[in-house]
């Protein structure tokens, strides 16, 4: 099928603004919008620059908005868009060039919750595994599949409004460890994420959930935080 | 001139990357140095685990497990550095889930473990449950684990700073060049101890699983800068990658009780491994479905067989193999248990096949998947020259490595453990020979080479295209030097390599600019790809036997006579050298591979 792919363009080296170009090109059903960025970039603009690294969802390097919607290029096919694709970097960080944004200000975020297992108990005697029951593993394991691509906090208002609020994947971050039976710093965590740069700003929109491409309930981890902080009972 | 200073530099920020790095950092002033974010790095795409004899669920050692990873490897494997790592697996496994590891748990709470090719109770021959697992993405878990351990030990990383060139003063190791992506600045990073840690090379082949950035770039520095490359005739072939696109389905499935079927609804494994049949080696799978395919026995003659691990057929099968749980009833799954333990791979289905494997079969076939060559090092990781002395202050460790744990063939598992293992000791040595060293001197002009490789590409006449001589590439290596290999097929494969590395000279980048210039840089790998592709391809034709992942159609038996050796390659002007170094043997003594 021939497909338009329409796609944001700034290269602050040449542009003094960015603009859209448009290309036409001939794609499968199931080929990835990954593929149909990698051929523009190989047979007709070099200059198209992106991010990607395993090409099936689980790096996190290409989280893009494909018609609109925050998603993983390589994750999203043709098939499922139509013959008129649009593709643009995620919103809420600086564009650097083309597709490609600056993700500083969204790992410093993360390192904000402690990403990081505490514990300072002594070992078990016998040296091995810290023991933890299938339920109590199962009680954290939604969260444990964040791979950071940032498609859920650059898809929430609050964090366009300003990205000095933790933003959802660094609550995810906080969730996995504060809800680990085997980790000893919830309460340190549980007053970071309860600063005003945190929970608070968190307004239940579910575009996080919608977008995360590791279908994460983003929302209801947070939700499981902020039930946290008014019963402080970690069930 | 952006010039640092830095007692250890690790390459790379996959698992082997970060645990160098990590135990480097407790005693050194160590950087990190990565191409991708750490957490982008293809460690997080392993799927089914890592195996350690703890025995937790039913009896296992580590002699055990020794002597299968021996086996495994068709005795090209050296066995002080087999057991070696063997050994260590337990505690390895233990210090990532001291680190908060998330693993699966048994009803006790102890570390859950699962079956994985190849890996056997010695008494029965059965398969064990070895691998430890965190659903199927084991890798995932140990990227973020060992990433979250960096930060929280106040690791220096460079993120997406490509390193490009090795800076040597004799045999010994002085430094680093690496470019910036975000500016197109070159940096020079001199010190005591450099740790390659970047991976593979499985972006040679047409089908594979491997990431974009798996274009082998560190055994390519290296081999430039005089370095030999050890067994890279071996490259693993993982037999069940989805069709045509490649993208790995753990065998974890089959430890799951998934069972591979043909074109004529047969369970074939049965043929070619009676014993563990679908739980087989590798390598024995691979080449039984390409066997099944030209026999006609694909599905509707496609290059194609089926992994079906819908629960009835599981349970069918389970049942005709005696298959026990743990508690000694008999084995039998659920859809909703194994949604709970394949969910990855049954979203890589539904997202890009647009099947449900829990009705319906999924379609697989090999796919360019592990790097069983490399740099060769001890089990300290420290570089060896032919003669196995260490080249000073240089240190590699994971697939970049070759120490050799996997010889000819690497079980399933065995590279998490390898990266976790080896890149401790390869931080730890790095770091111990930095305290009791100065820098050596930099070379005048540091950043030389890598201008004149980047220069080539910016002012060539433009009159080929990078991308057509990377797919043609591709092509003819998963054709001419992939599952099985003919001498026919090998000559012409290195007539086209000559001719792709002639056209390449001709490859002139269209981005002229420094910020994220990725033009330049995928070219530059493509330089990487075709180089290594070539010492694959003469290391291969070199050796006229069939051993583990090499499989010659004219050289069909393994032949300890005279090929029970490693094979090394140098860079010698645009020739590649070959010589050979000795196997270590200590306990086991080379027989019949049967499965």
């Amino acid at each position: 099928m021939n497909v338009t792919l329409k796609i944001f363009r700034y290269n602050p080296e040449v542009d003094k603004k960015w603009h859209y170009e448009t290309y036409n090109i001939e794609a499968e059903p199931t080929d990835r919008v990954l593929d149909l960025l990698e051929n523009v970039k190989g047979y007709t603009d070099g200059t198209l620059s992106f991010r990607r690294s395993c090409a099936h969802g689980v790096c996190g390097s290409d989280a893009m908005r494909i018609n609109g919607r925050n998603a993983l290029a390589c994750k999203t096919l043709v098939r499922d868009l139509g013959d008129k694709i649009t593709v643009e970097p995620i919103l809420g960080l600086k564009v650097e060039k083309d597709l490609i944004v600056d993700m500083k200000p969204f790992f410093d975020n993360y390192k904000k919750v402690l990403p990081w297992f505490i514990n300072d108990s002594p070992l078990p005697e016998d040296g091995k595994e810290r023991l933890q029951s299938p339920e109590q593993r199962e009680r954290f394991d939604d969260t444990t599949k964040c791979i950071l691509c940032a498609c859920c906090t650059t898809s929430c208002p609050s964090f366009w409004a300003s990205d000095d609020y933790l933003g959802p994947a660094a609550l995810v971050t906080a969730h996995r460890f504060i809800f680990d039976s085997r980790d000893e710093a919830a309460a340190e965590r549980i007053e970071i994420v309860s600063e005003t740069h945190g929970l608070a700003r968190c307004h239940t929109a579910f575009n996080c959930t919608m977008a995360c491409p590791r279908d994460i309930q983003v929302t209801k981890a947070i939700g499981e935080l902020k039930m946290l902080t008014v019963t402080g009972k970690l069930e | 001139m952006n010039t640092h200073q830095f007692d250890v530099v690790v390459v790379g920020a996959g698992g082997a990357g970060l645990m160098a790095g990590l135990y480097a950092s407790k005693t050194a002033k160590t950087a990190i140095i990565s191409k991708l974010y750490p957490t982008r790095s293809h460690t997080g795409a392993a799927q089914g685990g890592i195996s350690a004899a703890f025995g937790n669920s039913e009896e296992d050692r580590p002699e055990w497990h020794t002597y299968d990873s021996v086996k495994g490897s068709d005795y090209l494997g050296d066995q002080d550095a087999i057991e070696f790592m063997c050994n260590e697996a337990p505690q390895a496994v233990l210090e990532l889930e001291h680190y908060g590891l998330p693993f699966d748990r048994t009803p006790e709470g102890r570390i859950s473990q699962r079956p994985f090719g190849g890996h056997t109770n010695n008494v029965t021959g059965k398969p064990v449950r070895r691998a430890c697992h965190a659903a199927d993405r084991t890798g995932h878990m140990i990227l973020q684990t060992l990433y979250q351990q960096c930060l929280k030990n106040n690791a220096t990383f460079y993120d997406e700073f490509q390193v490009i060139d090795l800076l040597m003063d004799s045999k010994r190791a002085v430094g680093v060049v690496a470019l910036e992506m975000a500016t197109g600045e070159l940096h020079t990073f001199h010190a005591k101890s450099v740790v390659i840690a970047t991976g593979g090379h499985g972006r040679i082949w047409e089908i594979t699983s491997n990431a974009y950035a798996y274009s082998g770039d560190g055994a390519a520095i290296a081999y430039r800068r005089g370095i030999p490359l050890e067994d890279m005739e071996f490259f693993q072939f993982h037999p069940t990658g989805i069709y045509k696109l490649g993208i790995l389905i753990t065998e974890g499935v089959r430890g799951e009780g998934g069972i591979l079927i043909n074109g004529k609804g047969e369970r074939f494994m049965t043929k070619y491994a009676p014993t563990v049949k679908d739980l087989a080696s590798r390598d024995v799978i691979s080449r039984a479905i390409y066997l099944e395919i030209r026999d006609g026995n694909g599905i509707n003659g496609e290059n194609y067989v089926y992994l079906d691990v819908r629960p009835e057929v599981v349970n069918r099968y389970a049942v005709l193999d005696g298959r026990t749980k743990p508690d000694g009833t008999p084995y039998t799954v659920t859809a909703e248990e194994l949604l709970k333990k394949l969910p990855d791979i049954i979203d890589f289905n539904r997202v890009y096949l647009g099947i449900d494997p829990m009705t319906q079969p999924m379609p697989i076939q090999p796919t360019a998947h592990y790097t069983m060559g490399g740099i060769p090092t001890n089990k300290f990781g420290e570089v060896l020259d032919e003669n196995n002395t260490p080249y000073a202050g240089l240190y590699a460790a994971g697939e970049a490595a070759c120490v050799s744990v996997h010889g000819a063939n690497r079980l399933g598992t065995n590279s998490l453990l390898d990266l976790v293992v080896f890149g401790k000791y390869a931080g730890l040595r790095a770091a111990e020979y930095a305290k009791d060293t100065d820098f050596a001197s930099l070379p005048a002009d540091p950043t030389e080479f890598t201008r004149q490789q980047f220069d080539a590409l910016r002012n060539a006449d433009g009159k080929e295209n990078a991308m057509t001589i990377s797919n043609e590439m591709k092509k003819m290596m998963f054709e001419d030097v992939g599952v099985f290999r003919t001498e026919e097929g090998m000559r012409r494969a290195l007539d086209k390599l000559a001719e792709l590395r002639e056209r390449y000279t001709h490859v002139r980048v269209q981005d002229t600019g420094k910020i994220f210039n990725t033009d330049l840089l995928n070219a530059w790998e493509l330089g990487n790809l075709l180089e290594l592709a070539e010492v694959v391809t003469v290391s291969a034709l070199n050796r006229q036997e069939s051993r583990g992942g090499h499989a010659r159609e004219d050289f069909p038996k393994r032949d300890d006579q005279n090929w029970l050796k490693h094979t090394l390659a140098w860079k010698r002007g645009e020739k590649v050298e070959i010589g050979y170094k000795p196997v270590t043997i200590t306990k086991y003594q080379p027989k019949e591979r049967v499965y």
